[in-house]
C-alpha cells in the first residue's frame, strides 16, 4: 500500500480492522466521529459490524458481550462519553476481558470544549471505574505510532486479560500525517478458550462474570488479578528518552505534548541549553524505573512536566522519582496547546542565569 | 481562465481549503476582487477561519459561518452567501467534505445555475477511501447528486504532507489521468507544497517538529 495520508482518527479505524476487529461499536461526540463513520464504510467490506450503538453505555456494554465470545472488539469515544463508558469498563476488567477503547480526548470538566487536551490523565490512569482494576493504557505521539499502538494494544490486552486504551487527543485524532502500514506488526490472537461462545456440549461451560458475593472468593480473584499487573507492570513498559545523556533538565511529556516538547528541546540544544525528554508512551504501566534511574544521575538537575492539564502527572514524576530532583509544571488546558517557544522560556526560567 | 465562480469541493481531507485559500491568494495578485466563502459544515477543525486575518491583510473578502470557531456548536451559513451572487470579480467557494459536506450547495442551486460556475474535485491519491480512480469518480458523483450541480474539472492534491516529495508527486499523475479519463473532466492543474510551485500550507502546525 505504502504511504498514505491519514487522520488519526481513520488511521486507528484501519489498524483495529487490520488487526482483526469485526466489531466496533460507537456512539458519536466530536473530535472522534471520523472513526465511527471509517469503521460504518469499511466494516461491511470486511463482512464485519460496525453498529452505532444507542448511547456510549449500550456501546461499552456491546463491547463486554463482544470480548465474552472471544472476538477482538472495539469502541471509543471523547472525554464527556468515556466517562459513561466507565461503568462498562469496571464490569470489563471485572470479567477479565480484553478490548480496546479509544479515547480522543477534549477539553473539561462537564461538556468542556471540542478542542484537545489530556484531562483524562487521572481518569484513565487511576480511575477507570470502581473498583481494584487497572487498563492498559498507551499515549501515542504521531499517527504512525497510533497505528503500532492499536496492534500492541490488542495483542497485550490478550495476553494478560486486560482491557487496553489509546488515550490521544484531538489533535493527532484531527490531524493528517504519513502513515505506512505495512510497517505494521499483526500476530495472531491469543488462544481464548476462557471465551463462552457455544460448545455443543463438548466442552466444560465457561461463564463470564464479575459478581462474587463470598468475600473469600473475590479476594482471591482480585489478587490473582494484581499478580497479572505486577506482569505487566514487569514486563510492558514503552518509552522514548530523546537527548537525555547529559541533560540538565529533563521534560516528562507524552502524546501530542510530547510532541511539541521535542521541538523545545531541538530550540534550546540550538543556544547549548541542555535539555532531553523523556516521553512515557504506557502510561500504565508507568515507566517509573527509567525515570527514577534518571534522578539518580548527578547530571540530572531539574524535571519539568508538560502536559493539556493542570498537572495530572506531575505526582507520578514525583513518585517514580523518590523525590530526589524537583520536579515543576507547565501546560495549557482547556484546548489550547502550548508553543515550542512558551516550553524554551519556562525551562530558562527554571535553569536561571545559566541558559 | 477561471469563471467567476469557483467551487471547490471533493473528499474529506484532500486539501480542500488548502486549495481554496491559495486561489484566493494568487487571483487576487490580478488585482480583482476576490471573495472567500466558507461552506464547511462538516468539520470544525482546520477550517477558513483560521486563515481569516492573512486573507483579509491581502484584500480578500471572507464570509464565514457566524459561529465558526465560537461557543454556539451550530453549522448554520450566513444570508451574505446570497449577496456574492451579484458581485464582481471572483468568488471561490470552500465547500464541506465528501457528498455530505456537498449537501450545503444544493441550496444555491437556482443561483449557480444563473451564472457562470466551475466546480473542481480536489483528489489526493494517498487518501485511502480515494486512493483507486473508481472510488475517486463514485464520490464525485456522489457530490454532483447532493450539490445538485455538475463539476466541470479536476485538481490534483495528490501528498502525504510535509513528507511529500518529487516522487510521490510524480507518482500520481497516472492516477489523475484515470480520474479526468472515467470522469470525462479536464485537469484544471496539480497543486503540491514542493518549492518549485510554492504552495502555502495554512493548517494550524504548532504540532509539527522543528529541528
Amino acid at each position: 500500500m505504502g504511504k498514505v495520508l491519514m487522520k488519526g482518527n481513520e488511521a486507528v479505524a484501519e489498524a483495529g480492522i487490520r488487526c482483526g476487529c469485526r466489531h466496533y461499536f460507537g456512539y458519536p461526540i466530536t473530535p472522534q466521529n471520523e472513526i465511527s463513520a471509517y469503521m460504518a464504510k469499511n466494516m461491511p467490506k470486511v463482512g464485519g459490524l460496525c453498529l452505532q450503538a444507542e448511547s456510549e453505555i449500550a456501546a461499552i456494554n456491546m463491547v463486554l458481550g463482544a470480548a465474552a465470545s472471544g472476538v477482538r472488539a472495539m469502541t471509543s469515544s471523547s472525554s464527556p462519553g468515556i466517562s459513561l463508558k466507565s461503568e462498562g469498563l469496571s464490569y470489563i476488567a471485572g470479567c477479565d476481558l480484553p478490548c480496546l477503547v479509544v479515547n480522543v480526548q477534549r477539553g473539561g470538566p462537564g461538556l468542556g470544549g471540542i478542542q484537545a487536551a489530556q484531562s483524562d490523565y487521572y481518569q484513565a490512569t487511576k480511575a477507570m471505574g470502581h473498583g481494584d482494576l487497572r487498563l492498559l493504557v498507551y499515549s501515542p505521539s504521531t499517527i504512525q505510532e497510533i497505528v503500532t499502538l492499536t496492534s500492541k494494544s490488542f495483542d497485550t490486552s490478550e495476553k494478560y486479560r486486560v482491557p487496553a486504551m489509546i488515550l490521544t487527543d484531538g489533535v493527532i485524532g484531527q490531524m493528517m500525517e504519513a502513515v505506512d502500514f505495512d510497517e505494521m506488526v499483526i500476530s495472531t490472537p491469543a488462544d481464548k478458550s476462557w471465551a463462552s461462545c457455544g460448545h455443543g456440549d463438548q466442552r466444560k461451560k465457561n461463564i463470564i462474570n464479575s459478581l462474587y458475593i463470598e468475600p473469600e472468593k473475590l479476594e482471591a480473584v482480585v489478587v490473582a488479578r494484581f499478580k497479572r499487573y505486577a506482569e505487566i507492570e514487569k514486563n510492558e513498559v514503552m518509552f522514548e528518552e530523546y537527548m537525555t545523556d547529559d541533560a540538565e533538565l529533563i521534560i516528562v511529556s507524552y502524546g501530542i505534548t510530547a510532541r511539541i516538547c521535542k521541538s523545545a528541546v531541538n530550540l534550546a540544544r540550538k543556544q547549548n541549553v541542555k535539555v532531553g525528554l523523556f516521553r512515557p508512551i504506557s502510561l500504565w504501566p508507568y515507566p517509573s524505573d527509567a525515570l527514577l534511574n534518571l534522578a539518580k544521575k548527578d547530571i540530572t538537575k531539574h524535571f519539568l512536566v508538560s502536559e493539556l492539564n493542570m498537572g495530572q502527572m506531575v505526582d507520578d514524576v514525583k513518585v517514580s522519582t523518590h523525590c530526589l530532583k524537583p520536579v515543576s509544571f507547565y501546560g495549557r488546558t482547556g484546548g489550547m496547546l502550548p508553543a515550542p517557544e512558551e516550553i524554551l522560556a519556562e525551562i530558562k526560567k527554571i535553569l536561571g542565569g545559566k541558559a | 481562465m477561471f469563471k467567476n465562480f469557483i467551487i471547490i469541493t471533493g473528499h474529506y481531507g484532500s486539501g480542500k481549503t488548502n486549495i481554496a485559500v491559495n486561489l484566493a491568494m494568487t487571483l487576487r495578485q490580478s488585482n480583482k476582487n476576490v471573495t472567500i466563502v466558507d461552506m464547511d459544515i462538516v468539520n470544525p477543525y482546520f477550517r477558513m477561519a483560521d486563515s481569516k486575518i492573512l486573507l483579509e491583510r491581502m484584500g480578500i473578502k471572507c464570509i464565514i459561518p457566524e459561529f465558526a470557531n465560537t461557543n454556539v456548536d451550530m453549522p448554520a451559513l450566513p444570508a451574505e452567501i446570497y449577496s456574492t451572487f451579484n458581485q464582481d470579480g471572483y468568488v471561490i467557494y470552500d465547500v464541506g467534505g465528501d457528498d455530505n459536506g456537498a449537501t450545503a450547495l444544493s441550496v444555491y442551486k437556482e443561483y449557480f445555475d444563473k451564472c457562470e460556475y466551475d466546480m473542481f474535485c480536489v483528489c489526493n491519491m494517498y487518501r485511502p477511501l480515494t486512493a483507486d480512480p473508481l472510488d475517486a469518480v463514485a464520490l464525485l458523483r456522489d457530490i454532483e447528486k447532493k450539490s445538485r450541480l455538475k463539476c466541470t474539472g479536476i485538481i490534483n492534491n495528490s501528498n502525504i504532507g510535509v513528507e511529500t516529495d518529487e516522487k510521490i508527486l510524480f507518482n500520481s499523475f497516472e492516477y489523475i489521468s484515470e480520474v479526468c479519463r472515467i470522469s470525462g473532466l479536464p485537469l484544471i492543474f496539480h497543486s503540491t507544497n514542493l518549492n518549485f510551485f510554492k504552495m502555502q500550507n495554512v493548517t494550524k502546525n504548532i504540532w509539527r517538529l522543528k529541528n
